[in-house]
């Protein structure tokens, strides 16, 4: 199988389960040498990139193959027993299980000893930044409003405020978005305001997505008027650039889910030594002290960058409980029952 | 020589430390199991509260079995080790969630739990299952929930305490093999101690040992002392009987040296006189023997229990010498005496037999019409009494022989002799912490150097 593969000189997937793998955006990072590094990813490409040309700085000899999928794509598609050297994912609880359930490879570094004991998991699973679930707001549709800071006055704004939020709040869609369903069920976890913001926000013919960059985008773009849990990085990110100065980036004071992104070593991966090397890298700009100019925070930016210190989302076999099938198809009839309502 | 088994302070020694060897292989064994055995109770709590826990939100719902998985459930399991989680609901055999493949044990009673251990993926694994009957739509239905999880955090804590119950065990180990030598010096002090008095003593010491001794030593003791007594009374005996034999052989010797005397003078015939000179001279030779003997029995008696008045080497010098002049003078031996006062510490009678015998060498094996000299010399330490005649000298034989009982040289043709008189200058010198030195003066102008050393008082 691998023969046509090297042939095709691209090597997305090679088995026939990963075939039906649905790419949302994909770039080879050529080398000087044969090596290829492929990397899965629900990370999207223009905030890897820097990393993956630091990367190539040190070695420009290997080769970066880097796709983009959605996590339960990644998810199923390492279970399938697609080909990949690396997975980088969002979602805490896909990723945990894949190591719980042996698909993943140990490594073990000088640097990844250097992670603190909640950032990785029996040396299958690192984590390297640690990034907060916001709320990002169009000031525009805020005018006159004290702005939120505890989803109980968030809750009071969008049910005093119908007209003005009617078709304008958006959310992530968890039924197709791993990191969406993470955030929730974390929420559900640790916050009782959860379902009464959902009762709310489904009366308001909330708009659904995929993905944190579109819905910051259409808050930018003033189609929306809010976006509740959206992924802090990237916010920052569009914040950085956004020339409207509109956008508005608001933090929960009372209950902030903290995700770690996290890479582990699929079971099948090949190169094996660029996947460690690349780990190292992330691991130690994870452990970085100086924010820098890098995309992505380092793990302790956050948690001590804010006056609240929640901590992250703890990486164990708890993640894998709303994984569940049962406990999923429960969580998510609820989730539809509060946020399509007729 | 007696052939030497193991000592006995080794042996207690090695004894010991065998055992505390095996106590602390037993110690670390029995530490390591309890270890293992605790590390796997823990987790089997923490896996029995995780599978009640989700045993309990178990519930009909229009006759639907429901399921909802708390999060504490597995997050209990992750809050002792970094295991890997698995788990499995089956409703009559069917699995209803989790993993399908997961081993499930036989099944207790309703609510017990039961736990085992098995293989899955690979790993061995520990499990707690608890079953639970609920009534669904068409009947009671069988529900059992199993957890299971790898074994690595327990494995690791247990043999992280395994290897510190065994570096506990060594070091326990290591002490009481210092100590039991210890103990094994110190139970042996007292042997050492009598051993150590008796080999102190002189070679004819044998006085009882009085000391005191523990239990176990008493009839080691008393034995020794028994055999002491025995030795001394039986030594005392043959001396007892050598004096008293050679005395009662003097007596009828005497007159048969009379009376062969007397028929010497009578009977004309050169064969019968030659005959009768050699009986005279045969009983000269027994009456000697039998007087030094005598001595020589006197000496080891008086050695016994060794007197020790300070005496003057010169007085005893003189003494002797105005003894001896008549024996010299007969044969025209002039002797010469150098005296100096030398203090020394001894028994007269003693010192006397010595310097005699020695004197008596020299008068006897000289050539008429020689000097016999006597020189009382003294360094610090030592005084010395210097005995040198003009004689044929000590011949060619080891000269330390002559000190031998019995043994005489190959110079005595027709001398009358027994052998023992250096014996016993020798061993009066011993007695006295001194001793004898026997030379022949290189030069032919001297015969005999005959040397009495001894330390000064
Ligand atoms: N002054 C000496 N000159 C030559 N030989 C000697 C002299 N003194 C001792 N000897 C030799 O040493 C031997 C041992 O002497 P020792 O006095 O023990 O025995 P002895 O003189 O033969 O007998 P005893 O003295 O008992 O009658 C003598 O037989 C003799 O050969
Ligand atoms: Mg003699």
């Amino acid at each position: 199988m691998r023969v046509p593969c090297l042939a095709l000189g691209v090597i997305f997937w090679c088995t026939g389960a990963a075939l039906a793998l649905e790419i949302e955006d994909h770039h080879l990072f050529p080398g000087t040498g044969e090596r290829v590094l492929r990397i899965v990813s629900t990370t999207d490409l223009a905030v890897f990139e820097p990393y993956i040309l630091a990367f190539q700085d040190d070695r420009p000899a290997v080769a970066v193959d880097y796709t983009v999928v959605s996590s339960s794509e990644m998810h199923s598609a390492i279970r399938a027993g697609a080909q990949f050297d690396l997975a980088v994912s969002s979602a805490m609880d896909l990723q945990f299980q894949l190591a719980n359930d042996g698909y993943a490879q140990r490594y073990q570094s000088a640097a990844t000893e250097t992670l603190p004991d909640w950032a990785r998991w029996r040396d299958l699973i690192f984590a390297f930044t640690t990034e907060p679930a916001v709320v990002v707001i169009n000031s525009t549709s805020f005018t006159g409003l004290d702005l939120p800071v505890t989803r109980q006055e968030l809750i009071a704004i969008l049910r005093d405020n119908p007209d003005r939020f009617a078709g304008a709040v958006g959310t992530y869609d968890v039924r197709e978005s791993g990191l969406g369903f993470l955030f929730a069920t974390q929420e559900d976890r640790s916050s009782d305001a959860y379902w009464r913001l959902n009762e709310v926000m489904g009366r308001l013919k909330p708009k659904f997505y995929c993905c944190s960059s579109q819905m910051i985008e259409d808050v930018a773009e003033g189609e929306l008027a809010m976006a509740y849990n959206v992924l802090g990085s990237y916010a920052a990110e569009k914040l950085a650039q956004d020339q409207s100065g509109q956008m508005q980036i608001l933090r929960m004071q009372d209950f902030t889910n903290v995700m770690l992104r996290t890479v582990l070593v699929p079971a099948t991966a090949q190169n094996t030594e660029a996947a460690g090397a690349m780990i190292d890298m992330l691991v130690r700009l994870g452990m970085r002290d100086d924010p820098g100019d890098w995309p992505l925070p380092s793990l302790s930016q956050t948690s001590t960058g804010e006056a609240i210190g929640f901590g992250p989302i703890r990486l164990g076999p708890g993640l894998m409980v709303y994984l569940d099938p049962l406990n999923r198809r429960a969580f998510l009839a609820e989730w539809e029952n509060a946020m399509e309502q007729r | 020589m007696t052939s030497e088994t193991r000592s006995i302070g080794r042996r207690l020694t090695l004894l010991l430390a065998g055992v505390a060897a095996l106590l602390s292989l037993l110690s670390w064994g029995m530490v390591t199991a309890l270890a293992r055995e605790a590390t796997q109770r823990t987790q089997d709590n923490v896996l029995a509260a995780s599978a009640t826990t989700i045993a309990e939100t178990l519930r009909t719902e229009q006759g639907e079995v429901r399921l909802e998985l708390p999060y504490a459930a597995f997050s209990m399991l992750g809050a002792i080790s970094e295991d890997r989680v698995f788990y499995r609901v089956t409703a009559d055999g069917d699995t209803l969630t989790g993993y399908d493949d997961l081993p499930q044990p036989i099944a207790g009673r309703q609510g017990q739990i039961v736990f085992d251990t098995a293989n899955y993926v690979g790993v061995p694994i520990r499990i707690a299952s608890i079953s639970r009957g609920i009534l669904a739509g068409d009947g009671p239905v069988l529900i059992a929930v199993t957890v299971g999880q790898t074994r690595d955090g327990a494995g690791a804590i247990a043999s992280e305490l395994s290897r510190l119950a065994a570096i506990l065990s060594v070091a326990f180990f290591v002490v009481a093999v210092v100590l039991s030598a210890f103990v094994a010096q110190t139970s042996l002090r007292p042997l050492n101690e009598i051993a150590a008095a008796v080999s102190r003593r002189g070679p004819s010491d044998l006085r009882p040992l009085e000391r005191p001794a523990p239990a176990d030593l008493a009839p080691l003791l008393a034995a020794l002392n028994r055999l002491m007594a025995r030795l001394g009374e039986s030594i005392r005996r043959s001396e007892d009987f050598i004096a008293e034999a050679a005395h009662r052989i003097r007596t009828p010797l005497a007159t048969v040296r009379a009376q062969a005397e007397i028929a010497l003078r009578t009977v004309s015939g050169e064969p019968e006189k030659d005959r009768l000179r050699r009986i005279i001279r045969a009983v000269d030779e027994s009456s000697r023997s039998a007087g030094q003997l005598l001595d020589h029995a006197t000496v080891a008696f008086r050695i016994e229990d060794l007197a020790s008045d300070r005496l003057d080497l010169a007085d005893l010098a003189s003494q002797t010498v105005a003894a001896m002049d008549p024996t010299a003078s007969m044969r025209d031996i002039r002797l010469h005496l150098q005296t100096a006062s030398a203090q020394i510490t001894g028994d007269a009678v003693l010192l006397e037999a010595a310097i005699r015998n020695v004197l008596d060498n020299a008068i006897k094996y000289s050539p008429e019409d020689t000097t016999v000299t006597l020189t009382i010399t003294r360094n610090e330490a030592e005084a010395c009494l210097t005995v040198v005649d003009q004689g044929p000298g000590l011949g060619d034989e080891p000269v330390a022989a002559l000190t031998e009982r019995f043994r005489r040289g190959t110079n005595t043709d027709g001398i009358v002799g027994s052998g023992l008189g250096l014996t016993i200058a020798a061993d009066v010198l011993r007695a006295h912490s001194g001793r004898l030195e026997l030379t022949t003066a290189p030069n032919r102008s001297e015969g005999a150097c005959v040397s009495l050393v001894l330390p000064l008082a």
